[in-house]
């Protein structure tokens, strides 16, 4: 704090204990007959935060979106909006939005009568609710298309409406069902970007639920990822990359090499780990291991130096084979066999134009550096 | 060269087996019919259906029609000597005088004495119809049983039909068996069960007078009322079935969307739900409003002398008065007010269908 005294407002909210948190999410259930949907999330979100719940079909993220807006009602648990218990409150009482994963648009009305229509409930006027709803409909850039019908519009002017419609009642919070969900890849890359500036336009709390993991790192000031109804993992999208707490969640965002092996012998600096795709490896010692535990050790593509030569100076390295090669483009992908049989997934950028890549059939070395290995528990 | 597979050639060797099967079954039927107790009318029945769809077939090929078209040729055809050339006889016969004769009317034109064509066809049988009061009272009595009892039967059926719509799948499937349940039992029977239950020493008054409600039995045969009950209760399953379809197309993420908004349940089904189903709202009507209109049968067993529809001056125009120019014309007009909602209903589903 005082380190800056003019940054007035902490951007990063949960970093400081004493923070209030917006929206309070206390363990949670939900059952449905025999199956619990969400299992004990407890859950605390910040004032301003784009929070994106991340994961797969039916880990529970849409049920917890569900009993935020009230759809569906909590078998246990608490949840605080602004300092106030929901339970009880019903949907239609709630100072929260959803923007639908189909938009829910109403068919029968025009786009400016669908923004208007949450207006006209809380009992403002025709023209207020009209000025306003014109209002929002300038800020998702579809002012001259108020007068028509959801249907004579593209699934990105749809999802367009379906925002506007959600954020003119002012909700505290809103709550996106997998909003980019619908659009193709490219209407997708710009959409998440014009939703972002929205968000810190308005400064409106966003929650985001979405199974995908490229729309959470963009969007996301901090990322949950669910799994089984449980949150695996709470954190900074970089947090989540960089330093996974599981192989779930290393594996689930981006794509990562994983070996299992034992704790050996502790050091000052580095402890060696031994595996039996590496042999013996040295990485960052961390504390609270034992030795002779069993570890896994995650390893990001992109992070594995591939060398035809071995490479000077690398602390670990193990030749092998180029089984596969894919080139993307900005980068080529390979798949290299260890002695062992052990594929490793490498990724190479190429930053230019290489005049002799390495491709199939090559004989190189896999070199790691200690500090790109992550020391996974669990 | 052996002919492929789906070539028109070998597709109309294939048809012929049909063609030959055809009278031959209808022979076999006619034959047998004694022995299996099949009335002689279903045997008819069945030879006028297989000879029309033989028929139309031949024809088509004659021609020389495509084979899907053939396929629509039949029904054509099928409407066309039921539906339009009945239609055109009655036109014409509503045209003509009425003759103490076999047939009971005169032709169209005569040779005059002096060799010229002397016109009889008139509009005097119209004319007729809208100068007496019981023709233009009959028509708007009519109109306002077939409107009250379809108010009444969109009143009971939405509440069953949205119930339906919304009960989970296995429940769903019993309630609609349920609706088309009394279709298995004969309309005729049905209605006669009413008077069953409305009259004089009926069920309804025999329970009334023994809990003690009511002293006197209460006079519900042959009455309007009665004549209500029995529309509503024989035309309910025509309500609900349209509107169960087009209900349970509802998506319910847009009913969670108004209740996100603000919108009370109530709110939210007069907004969202209501409107939506205003395609479902029109054909279940139609479908009311349309027979009710004509209907005959239930004003003659529940009405009283008092009840006054079409249907019932239709029969008598026919059978009692023997009058068929006026009831030919009083068929061709009451056609006339039931094709104009018709129309409008295929106008507002075209509209709707462009919408989609």
């Amino acid at each position: 704090m005082t380190s800056n005294p003019a940054l007035a407002v902490n951007t990063r909210p949960w970093t400081d204990p004493n923070a209030q948190p917006f929206i309070s999410i206390r363990n949670i259930t939900k059952r449905f007959g025999d199956f619990t949907a969400v299992n004990d999330v407890s859950l605390d979100i910040y004032r301003s935060e784009l929070f994106c719940l991340l994961g797969g079909s039916g880990c529970g993220k849409s049920t917890l979106l569900r009993m935020l807006s009230g759809f569906e009602t909590p078998t246990s648990g608490k949840i605080l909006i602004d300092g106030q218990d929901m339970a009880g409150v019903p949907a239609d009482r709630r100072p929260t939005n959803m923007m639908f994963q189909s938009y829910a648009l109403f068919p029968h009305m025009s786009v400016e009568k669908n923004v208007a229509y949450g207006l006209l409930r809380e009992g403002k006027s025709k023209a207020e609710a009209a000025e306003r709803a014109a209002e929002m409909l300038k800020l998702v850039k579809l002012d001259s298309f108020a007068r028509r019908k959801p249907h004579q519009l593209s699934g990105g002017q749809r999802q367009r409406v379906a925002l506007a419609r959600a954020l003119a009642k002012q909700p505290k919070v809103l709550l996106l069902d997998e909003p980019l969900g619908a659009l193709d890849k490219k209407l997708r890359e710009e959409t998440q970007f014009e939703l972002i500036n929205i968000q810190e336009t308005l400064g409106v709390t966003f929650i985001v639920v979405t199974h995908d993991q490229d729309e959470a790192m963009t969007l996301a000031t901090r990322i949950g990822v669910m799994t089984d109804g449980v949150i695996a993992q709470i954190g900074e999208p970089r947090e989540i990359y960089e330093t996974p707490k599981s192989r779930f969640v290393a594996d689930f965002i981006g794509s990562v090499n994983l070996f299992e092996g034992r704790v050996g012998p502790a050091a000052p600096d580095l402890m060696r780990v031994e595996t039996e795709d590496l042999g013996s490896v040295s990485v960052p010692s961390a504390p609270g291991l034992t030795q002779g535990q069993t570890v896994w050790l995650a390893m990001r593509p992109e992070r594995v130096w591939l060398t035809r030569e071995p490479k000077p100076g690398a602390v670990n390295s193990v030749p092998g084979v180029v089984m596969d090669m894919g080139y993307v483009g900005h980068m080529s992908s390979y798949m290299v066999r260890l002695a062992n049989g052990r594929q490793v997934r490498v990724t190479q950028a190429n930053e230019s134009r290489r005049d002799n890549p390495i491709s199939w059939d090559e004989s190189v070395h896999v070199s790691f550096e200690p500090g790109d290995f992550r020391v996974l528990t669990q | 060269m052996s002919a492929a597979p789906d070539s028109p050639a070998r597709r109309k060797l294939a048809l012929s087996p049909a063609m030959i099967i055809a009278p031959l079954v209808v022979i076999a039927l006619m034959l047998v019919r004694r022995w299996l107790f099949l009335p002689e009318d279903l045997v008819l029945l069945i030879g006028a259906a297989l000879l029309f769809a033989f028929g139309g077939f031949v024809l088509g090929k004659l021609v020389g029609l495509p084979d899907r078209w053939i396929v629509i040729a039949v029904p054509m055809l099928w409407l066309f000597v039921f539906f339009l050339v009945p239609f055109f006889v009655l036109g014409r016969i509503s045209l003509a005088e009425t003759m103490i004769a076999r047939p009971p009317y005169s032709p169209l034109w005569e040779r005059g004495d002096d060799g010229g064509i002397e016109i009889i066809a008139s509009l005097e049988n119209y004319r007729f119809l809208l100068s007496d009061a019981l023709y233009v009272n009959a028509y708007l009595s009519s109109l306002k049983i077939a409107g009250i009892s379809t108010i009444f039967a969109l009143l009971i059926g939405y509440p069953i039909a949205y119930y339906i719509a919304r009960s989970p799948e296995p429940r769903r499937s019993i309630l609609l068996l349920l609706v088309i349940l009394p279709f298995w039992t004969s309309f005729l029977l049905r209605v006669y069960a009413w008077i069953g239950f409305l009259r004089r020493e009926g069920v309804i008054n025999n329970v009334l007078t023994w809990a003690g409600i009511i002293d006197e039995p209460l006079v519900m045969m042959q009455t309007d009322f009665a004549v209500y009950i029995g529309i509503v209760y024989t035309y309910l399953p025509f309500m609900i079935l349209p509107l169960y379809a087009n209900l349970v197309k509802l998506d319910g993420a847009l009913l969670e969307a108004a209740s996100d908004l603000g919108a009370s349940p109530v709110t939210t089904f007069l907004t969202v739900t209501l409107p939506l189903s205003v395609p479902g709202i029109i054909a279940g009507s139609m479908l009311v409003f349309i027979p009710a209109i004509g209907e005959y049968v239930i004003p003659a067993l529940l009405g009283g002398p008092d009840t006054l529809m079409i249907g019932r001056i239709l029969w008598d125009e026919f059978f009692s008065a023997r009058d068929w120019p006026v009831a030919s014309a009083v068929a061709i007009v009451m056609l006339v007010l039931v094709v104009l909602p018709i129309m409008w209903l295929q106008s507002v589903q075209n509209r709707q269908e462009v919408q989609e």
